[in-house]
């Protein structure tokens, strides 16, 4: 019997990505949440790596390597937007971006 | 016994460095705070026997993406009036209640699970699992597809970045 078993794993990832949610819902400085977006994939990807070692396959390994991956170039791009936003509205404040509200 | 012992020490210290982006005030202790939960985060990836993703996941995601963000933050250099100040109000007692919700449901559910085939895997994994050779290995052979897709949408992530963040088109 391993001495952890895959479900703590499993709920470390879950307790993760309930703080990365609870993050992009209370934070208003835009980089914040993109943040707890980040610690969102992370999650998503310690449960990949749990299941992979747990079922002895490598798959999970590269699904986890391919979240990096987009991460990285989503972490890109949404800098670069939000230093345009900044570069128009002089401030990152998520409740001050309501142009588009009715 | 020794790895329950390393894995209560990375799991806190993970959930510590994540809360510390929820609870700081200043962004740029967020960013740290991230940082070093990456790092635990990284232990655990070793723990699992994922020697590679482990090294992954300190460099790039701590040692570059954590960069780009620390670098975007000095970049818009705030002062310290114009840090945005948390509001406490009905909407963030919802968004409380709401993540605990989750969390409840997300644990119930992985505890009413029944992890098939558990009892037919063996204790410890084949011979160098998870480590460089394997997955170079899967991703030149069975992933070459979603590898080389990696490339070229990395490639469009930094010239999209370029663009988008020009001043003048």
């Amino acid at each position: 019997m391993l001495s952890v078993p895959i479900s703590w794993y499993l709920v470390l990832s879950a307790i993760l990505f309930v703080i990365g949610t609870s993050g992009v819902l209370l934070r208003r400085n835009l980089i914040v949440m993109f943040m707890c977006v980040e610690i969102m994939l992370s999650a998503v990807n310690l449960s990949f790596i749990a299941f992979s070692r747990h079922y002895h396959d490598l798959t999970g390994h590269i699904f986890a390597f391919m979240v990096i991956a987009v991460a990285a170039a989503e972490a890109g791009i949404g800098l670069a937007l939000i230093i345009n936003v900044f570069r128009h509205r002089q401030n990152i404040d998520a409740d001050q971006m309501n142009l588009i509200k009715g | 016994m020794a790895e329950l012992i390393f894995f209560i020490v990375f799991a806190i210290g993970a959930i510590a460095g994540s809360l510390g982006v929820l609870l700081a005030r200043n962004p740029i202790n967020s960013a740290i705070s991230l940082v070093v939960g990456f790092f635990f985060l990284a232990g655990i990836y070793v723990l699992l026997n994922a020697s590679f993703m482990g090294m992954i996941q300190v460099l790039v995601y701590a040692g570059a993406i954590m960069v780009l963000f620390i670098f975007v933050l000095m970049l818009l250099n705030f002062r310290d009036d114009e840090i945005v100040d948390a509001k406490i109000g009905f909407h963030q007692l919802v968004a409380v209640l709401m993540g605990v919700a989750m969390l409840v449901l997300l644990v119930q559910t992985i505890f009413s699970t029944n992890f098939v085939g558990s009892s037919l895997v063996a204790e410890s994994v084949p011979q160098g699992f998870g480590e460089v050779a394997g997955i170079g290995t899967a991703l030149m052979t069975t992933f070459v597809l979603p590898f080389e897709m990696a490339a070229v949408l990395l490639l469009t992530g930094i010239v999209s970045a370029v663009v988008i963040a020009k001043k003048r088109v």
